[in-house]
């Protein structure tokens, strides 16, 4: 499904991350863990486009995106949501759904604005695609709500929604528990499962507690300082020394 | 809903006797400030929707609204007009016999704007805020330097005298209305909601799959073409243009329409529009020498202006949502008003 | 073109730039600390030298009096139009300061209008900046001459605080990290009204000696060069004095050159600074002495 070669991103003579390989085969949960600082998220925004990775490839599907722009990774399939939410604050939870579709809605904007009747048939699909998706994770009766009135842990729900109304077939979380109790986690984690199966979806999250996402991945990559430190099956991962030292004294 | 469909057509119907009523017993003076606020609608929404609705904060109007008005004015005149108005060097030839149609020349004269818009978004709009504010005034400038200089073309400084008068009471507001419901129909499309998405966080949308530079520059030439329609207008109401109109003072107008309305309202913009154009007509006194009975004063230009930047700086300082914040007019949100009215004067039990 | 009038023409781009480099100093200065364009620096730049044509004028002091009390005159209002306009804004839209910005620009301007009279006034001749100097065959205003001296001595001055200093420190330090300079106890209300204060005392003397070279006030004044020198501060990399300094001296160079090679763009030299602006955001966005900085997702 996703693949990076040996991916490495400087930033002047910093190296937020050097000579990532990741490889996810398709319907995989799949952690990314490592200590904050840890170069997570910057190895997200090199797979997103949001970076140009200073070297390396990523191929997805079989085809180089190395460097193409985000939404022309979205548009590939490939949705994320944010470690720090970003939800668009002036608009209501449907309408922050809908900006998402309108991807696939392939509509110019004349026909958008002069309402014509394809554009109306795909702006109704659309309306019941988004609210399909907030019926399934429990927002559909908050619709109308400002999206930044929503409690935290329905935010970080909504920004997973929004992610899946652009119809991805890779999904990368990043951090989504951040902020949330054990319990909440533990929930969440179960939803991440669900909608996997549900939207055949192949997922890679970011998180830096390793406990909670021990249970929902199948396999995990560790970081730290930018580099790939270990890599494996949950259980392996929990007794790999390296990752205890890494850890020691974080968690 | 249908409460509302009916009371938005009976809006309409008063609204239109309003104007044909205005038009035949107002005076010239009042019909022409009428209008201008008509035009002055026009300008502000098409600022609006960058300001406001894109996040794009450009500070080049006045240039789109130069190229709008001189294109529809050339294409207007009579040939024996433009021989009148190039005393100093003659048109080109070309130019000197095309006569067209004052609607198409009004298109022709938006699309021109539209088009000098493709040429400067492209380089300037991957630039951010205030880097973009001052590309954008800069390509104004340069608009304005270059108006000035080809003397076969525009005339010059001297600028254009006798430009046909089209811009009736009924051709601005029928304009006006046409941009109103346009931007409306726009801004509650789906397209119109990647411009608020890009407006509110530009990350976020590119990762939602929106193509931003896209949505940016279909923004900013769809702002251009009503700024060049709305100079061609303007034009046509007061008849003489020149290079020295289209300074950043004329932007600095309709960024005061936008701001004093609300950024991102409609609503504000158009009670802005009139508020502003009736408000600068009616404080001309304080430019003209005055007789106070207890003192006389020699008239001070600048002093109206003085007022307006007050006027400005006071709302930005104060109260940052202008008149409407982003909302818009609803019947509900007018009714409401007038139900809470009445339910405080029941004791304040709804 | 023959080499007299060649150096005749150098001594002018030197002087205008210098002009330039002082009034694009004040905008690099505020752009570093607050990110803010402060349109209203160039009718700052004009208030400097109405201040000074009052004070000579209709005060009859001494020219040298005059001069230093129209320049504490600039500098406090410097600091009075960051307390007023800018610093409740301080965290709000970039937009609604931009639009403050803009609001006093037009402020000040009008309210020049009104107080000084639209028509332009002349400057009374001062004769130790008013006297024809000869070199062989090129001649030129003394006042020329001293323009790129005083820009010299005071760029150095302004160095020294930048980078010698306690007060330079904590400049720097409010332009790398606002917050983070609070938190280390810096008074960063009055470092950001010090550098407003010391940006606008820099446009006073560029009001001041513009004024002596173009002997014509007029409360419009500020406008044209307000704009250059923002270009000019960008096109150097904004925030960095060094750049400013770059900026200004390129861009009084290639106005003057132009004109006097190309005289048949003379009309079009008000579009120079506005080209090369677009140019140099296209090719190397940061400026050409700045750095480049990257969004954090």
């Amino acid at each position: 499904m996703i693949k990076t070669e040996n991916v490495s991103m400087r930033f002047g003579g910093l190296t937020a991350v050097s000579d990532l390989n990741i490889q996810i085969s398709k319907n995989e949960i799949v952690g990314l863990i490592g200590p904050n600082g840890a170069g997570k998220t910057t190895a997200f925004n090199t797979i997103t486009g949001v970076y140009k990775p200073t070297e390396g490839k990523v191929i997805f599907k079989g085809e180089d995106v190395t460097g193409a722009k985000p939404h022309k990774i979205t548009e590939r399939g490939i949705a994320r949501t944010f470690q720090n939410i970003r939800l668009w604050k002036d608009m209501d939870v449907l309408e922050n759904v809908l900006v998402a579709c309108h991807l696939r809605m392939n509509v110019g904007v004349f026909a958008a604005t002069l309402h014509l009747p394809g554009y109306r048939a795909k702006e109704k699909k659309s309306r019941e695609f988004a609210m399909s998706l907030l019926d399934s994770v429990g927002l559909a009766d908050l619709a109308h709500e400002p999206a930044t009135s929503l409690p935290y842990g329905k935010q970080r729900r909504l920004e997973i929604v929004r992610a899946l109304a652009t119809e991805p077939s890779l999904l990368l979380l990043d951090e989504p528990a951040a902020g949330m109790n054990p319990q909440e986690s533990l929930e969440l984690m179960e939803f991440i499962g669900k909608i996997r199966d549900q939207y055949d979806l192949t997922i890679l999250l970011i998180e830096h507690h390793m406990q909670v996402v021990m249970g929902v991945c199948s396999r995990m990559y560790v970081l730290d300082y930018g580099v790939t430190i270990a890599h494996g099956t949950p259980d392996e991962i929990r007794r790999n020394p390296k990752v205890i030292e890494a850890y020691l004294g974080v968690d | 809903m249908k409460r509302n469909t009916i009371l938005t057509i009976a809006g309409l119907v008063v609204l239109v006797a309003a104007v044909g009523l205005a038009d035949s017993i107002l005076g010239r003076f009042t019909v022409r400030i009428l209008n201008l606020s008509a035009i002055y609608i026009i300008l502000a929404l098409s600022l609006n929707l960058l300001n406001g609705f894109t996040g794009l904060f450009s500070l080049g109007h006045a240039g789109f609204m130069a190229v709008g008005a001189y294109v529809s004015a050339i294409l207007t005149m009579t040939p024996a007009q433009k021989e009148m108005n190039f005393f100093l060097e003659p048109i080109v030839p070309i130019l000197a016999r095309i006569q067209l149609p004052f609607p198409i020349a009004l298109i022709v004269a938006g699309l021109c704007a539209a088009l000098a818009a493709v040429l400067i978004g492209v380089p300037a709009l991957r630039l951010r805020d205030d880097y973009l504010a001052i590309a954008t005034l800069g390509f104004a400038e340069i608009i304005r330097v270059i108006i000035t200089n080809i003397q076969s073309v525009t005339n010059g400084a001297q600028g254009l005298k006798a430009i046909p008068k089209y811009s009736t009471t009924w051709v601005v507001w029928t304009v006006a209305a046409i941009a109103v419901v346009f931007m409306l129909a726009l801004v509650r499309s789906s397209y119109g909601r990647t411009m608020k998405a890009v407006r509110d966080d530009e990350i976020a949308a590119e990762a939602m799959g929106i193509d931003v530079f896209k949505v940016k520059s279909t923004s900013f030439v769809i702002s251009s073409f009503m700024a060049g329609v709305g100079g061609a207008l303007l034009g046509h109401l007061i008849s003489t243009i020149d290079p020295k109109m289209f300074t950043l003072m004329l932007t600095f107008n309709i960024l005061l329409i936008v701001v004093l309305g609300g950024n991102g309202s409609i609503t504000g913009s158009v009670l802005g529009a009139i508020i502003v154009t009736v408000l600068m007509e009616a404080l001309r006194f304080l430019d003209m020498p005055m007789n106070l009975v207890f003192f006389k004063t020699n008239g001070l230009p600048g002093l109206r202006m003085v007022i307006f930047s007050i006027l400005l700086m006071i709302v930005v300082l104060y109260r940052q949502r202008g008149l409407m914040g982003n909302k818009e007019f609803s019947w509900d949100g007018v009714l409401g008003i007038f139900r809470r009215k009445n339910s405080t004067r029941n004791g304040g039990r709804p | 073109m023959e080499l007299s009038t060649f150096f005749q023409q150098l001594t002018n781009a030197l002087s205008l730039g210098s002009l330039y480099a002082l009034i694009a100093i004040g905008y690099t200065m505020v752009y570093g600390i607050l990110r803010l364009i402060n349109f209203a620096h160039g009718d700052v730049f004009m208030l400097g030298a109405y201040f000074a044509f009052y004070a000579v004028t209709a005060l009859a002091m001494p020219w040298w009096v005059a001069f230093v009390v129209a320049l504490a005159l600039t500098a406090a209002f410097g600091m009075g139009l960051e307390r007023v306009a800018y610093r409740p804004l301080r965290d709000s839209p970039k937009i609604s300061v931009m639009i403050s910005a803009i609001g006093a620009s037009f402020l000040i301007e009008n309210v020049g209008i009104v107080l000084f009279g639209g028509r332009p006034k002349s400057f009374p001749s001062i004769p130790l900046f008013d006297t024809v100097v000869h070199f062989g065959s090129v001649s030129m205003l003394s006042v020329s001459l001293f323009i790129p001296v005083i820009t010299a001595v005071v760029l150095g001055a302004l160095l020294w605080i930048v980078h010698g200093t306690k007060t330079g420190l904590a400049m720097r330090a409010v332009s790398t990290d606002l917050d983070a300079a609070r938190l280390m106890a810096i008074d960063v209300n009055k470092t950001i009204s010090l550098t407003f204060g010391i940006g606008s005392l820099l446009a006073g003397v560029g009001g001041i000696m513009w004024t002596m070279k173009y002997p014509q006030l007029n409360p419009l004044m500020g406008v044209m060069p307000g704009l250059k020198c923002f270009i000019a501060a960008v096109i150097g990399g904004i925030g960095n004095i060094q750049g400013a300094v770059l900026g200004g001296f390129l861009l009084g160079m290639i106005e003057i050159m132009i004109v006097a090679f190309l005289p048949e763009l003379t009309g079009y030299r008000d579009a120079f600074a506005f080209v090369l602006l677009i140019v140099v955001l296209l090719v190397k966005p940061a400026g050409l002495l700045g750095k480049n900085q990257t969004v954090k997702v």
